[in-house]
């Protein structure tokens, strides 16, 4: 198996694609790690960030197989080193007392998350940045014992002024 | 502009595709439009079972090269579809499927669509990996549009289904409909012209080849390349191997000609592929019942490939030079570059090697007249058969038998079920074959187990007076699979054995059909003159030996050089 693999995807903004998108994959027997769609500036087009697990070879596949489809209409392989990625966590922490509440709060504040929800005996956080930054972040707050975690799953732009769009 | 009902849009839509037959079932989801058919000049062709119709509507299709047209009901008509239309998607046969709906809008009470209605089905859902592209309509006026779309995304690129779901309401829905709108889709933007940079690194392989040999697949009788293929062949004076898709793409008794490759190949041609220091695919998309092991395929062959789908290209196989293009441009513009830079070609130790291996590896027949074998049969149909009959497949024994022996010689005259082996598929498409061409002769090519499957068409060959000819080469087994419990289980058979009813005879007689059985080739001979002569439909019994073996056979995990058996 090859390193992680991301794919960005601009698709008709209609109901059935999602499904014919990752019924492929699973057809195909591709693997997907993460996939978030969301609507673009072309309010007619979807754009999904795909990361996929497998060698050079898979992902080559993998996105012939995509182009394929009539829905998808434009299909990149971003490159890891030109790209900007973020991914958003949601993190419910269990807080036994005051001391614990203060060191969650200043792990916070190092990794430049938000308090978004504050009860007797919980912490919730947001939490932005990289893939591996969310991991160490998670990792830290293991300690104190997660209740409750969600992850988006990676987006993700190439850098520069070159993008990935239709023209009308 | 005009105002009118979904369903009467439909038809229209039709007509204007040029639609001239439709083959289907209708159900209560189709009342509406079934109701329209009265008024169309739109031949409907009812079958007797929605496998029938899907079948007939690949065989139209691969007749004619014109898209093929079915229709069914909601629920258990459209799954009925499934087995076709997946058979279609393998094959890359344009084919339009409609299916009938349970109402998708409406009041509260009539809107039915994802409640579980009686006879609904998700067949969206369902063939979503099995249709090259689905539509399920959510109003009337999107009827006109779709259905051009739907007849330019099944035609064009790599032909495949497309499947229409229409529920009952957009049928009865009363709308402005617009049937100027052209076809737009920005996600789908078949290619076909070749790279002139490709064609030049390919022109360069083959003008320095010493050992060059084309393999052409079902994608040069789809891009109607057969003499594209047939001229290049000649300047390169390189050997031409078909898939078993690419079957008649050339005239297999052209000298050039090997035969088709793979698991029950002609041992020539599987022998000659891996001899080849260049290779010239056109077409294929080297399957693994073509390739055989892929590690011992032709691995140190440098390899052209031409395929108008770019995911065919390095699926299967690694190549030196990819083109994505439709077959025929291809093809036509590596020969114009080719012709300027190769003098006459000359005969040289490679064609001596080629006539030789031909004239070893495939000596003529030496059984006896009267000995009822299938290969003296195969050969003896082709002597029955003009140039341009069609000859159809069922699947096991029988089509690799057909592929073994009976020589396919023009395209589009030979139609089997390749990548799905769709037992039951034959006998359907033959009725599909021959209302394309109506004034061709038609003959499928069938065991008895297939036969069985789709047999209850023989009422739609009857009733709508569409002669064909079957011939059941009929040893009461699931023969391909009784072959391989011999070779591969010790010879123990685990419920293959099929008994020897019905009786096709009484059987052929029961649909109104004609039914004949022969004990010999010059029975058969005369079973087949009559049958042709008589223009009804009829039935061939022609019992076989149980232990009949189809050889060669490249057995499965070897190379396609490891052939066992004799031809």
């Amino acid at each position: 198996m090859g390193k992680t693999k991301v794919i960005a995807a601009l698709v008709e903004n209609k109901p059935g694609v999602l499904h014919s998108i990752s019924n492929m994959f699973r057809r195909r027997n591709f693997n997907i790690e993460s996939i978030t769609v969301g609507p673009t500036e072309q309010e007619d087009l979807s754009r999904m960030t795909i990361t996929v697990n497998g060698d050079e070879k898979t992902l080559e596949q993998v996105v012939k197989q995509m182009s394929k489809l009539i829905d998808v209409v434009k299909v990149s392989r971003l490159e890891p080193e030109n790209i900007v990625t973020r991914e958003l966590a949601l993190i419910k922490v269990n807080i036994p007392d005051n001391k614990s509440r203060s060191d969650v709060i200043n792990c916070v504040e190092v990794f430049r998350g938000r308090v978004v929800d504050v009860s007797p005996a919980s912490l919730t956080m947001e939490i932005t940045g990289t893939p591996d930054k969310i991991d160490a972040f998670l990792n830290l707050m293991k300690t104190y014992g997660i209740m409750e975690l969600a992850r988006t799953g990676l987006t993700a732009l190439s850098r520069g002024a070159s993008s990935i769009r239709v023209d009308e | 502009m005009t105002k009118m009902s979904g369903a009467k849009a439909l038809i229209k839509s039709l007509e204007k595709q040029n639609v001239e037959v439709m083959f289907g079932i209708l159900g209560g989801a189709l009342l509406p439009i079934y109701d329209h058919f009265c008024n169309s000049k739109i031949r409907h062709i009812l079958c007797r079972h929605e496998q029938g119709a899907v079948h007939a509507a690949e065989g139209y299709a691969r007749a004619s090269g014109k898209a093929g047209v079915c229709m069914a009901t909601s629920g258990p008509g459209a799954t009925n579809l499934v087995t076709g239309i997946t058979n279609a998607y393998m094959d890359s046969s344009p084919v339009i499927a409609l299916t009938g709906q349970v109402p998708s809008s409406g009041t509260n009470t009539s809107y039915m669509l994802g409640r579980d209605a009686f006879q609904e089905a998700d067949i969206i859902g369902i063939t979503s990996p099995i249709t090259k592209h689905n539509f399920q309509l959510r109003s009337a006026a999107e009827i006109p549009r779709t259905v051009k779309t739907a007849f330019y995304i099944a035609t064009t690129g790599r032909p495949g289904p497309v499947v229409i779901d229409i529920p009952k309401d957009t049928q009865t829905e009363v709308a402005e409909m617009d049937f100027s709108n052209g076809v737009q889709i920005r996600g789908y933007k078949p290619k076909s012209n070749p790279h002139p940079l490709q064609i030049r690194k390919a022109a360069e392989l083959l003008a320095e080849a010493e050992r060059p040999v084309i393999l052409a697949g079902g994608g040069v009788i789809t891009a109607n390349a057969s003499f594209e293929l047939l001229r290049i062949a000649e300047l390169l004076l390189a050997p031409v191997a078909t898939s078993f898709m690419g079957k008649g793409s050339l005239p297999e008794t052209h000298p050039l000609s090997l035969g088709s490759i793979g698991m029950h190949g002609n041992p020539v041609a599987n022998k000659l592929l891996c001899e080849a220091d260049v290779l010239l695919a056109v077409g294929t998309r080297f399957s693994d019942r073509s390739t055989g092991k892929l590690d011992s395929f032709c691995a140190p062959t440098k390899k052209i490939h031409i395929d108008i789908d770019t995911a065919e290209i390095g699926k299967n196989v690694d190549v030196d030079v990819p083109i994505v293009a439709d077959a025929k441009k291809a093809l036509r513009e590596l020969y114009e570059r080719l012709a300027k830079q190769l003098p006459k070609k000359k005969n040289s130790p490679w064609t001596k090697h080629v006539k030789e291996a031909k004239d070893h590896l495939n000596p003529p027949s030496k059984t006896g007249p009267n000995d009822l074998k299938p290969k003296a049969l195969l050969q003896e149909l082709r002597k029955l058969l003009p140039e341009n009959a069609i000859v159809t497949t069922e699947v096991g024994q029988n089509q690799m038998w057909a592929a073994l022996y009976f020589n396919a010689l023009k395209p589009r005259t030979f139609i089997s079920s390749g990548g799905l082996g769709t037992m039951g598929f034959g006998f359907p498409a033959s009725i599909g074959a021959r209302v394309a061409c109506p004034d061709r002769p038609v003959v499928d090519i069938a065991g008895d187990g297939s036969f069985r499957m789709t047999e209850q068409e023989l009422s739609t060959s009857v009733i709508e007076d569409i002669p064909v000819i079957v011939i059941v080469l009929n040893n009461s087994v699931l023969g391909m699979v009784a072959q391989w419990q011999r070779m591969f289980f010790k010879g123990r058979y685990s419920a293959v054995k099929l008994g020897n009813v019905p009786d096709f005879v009484k059987l052929a007689e029961a649909y109104g059909a004609q039914g004949l059985r022969v004990g010999s080739i010059p029975e058969f001979s005369k079973a087949v003159k009559k049958a042709l002569k008589s223009e009804v439909t009829t039935v061939i019994d022609v019992p076989i030996a149980l232990e009949e073996d189809v050889a060669p056979m490249v057995p499965p995990g070897c190379g396609i050089n490891e052939q066992v058996g004799e031809y």
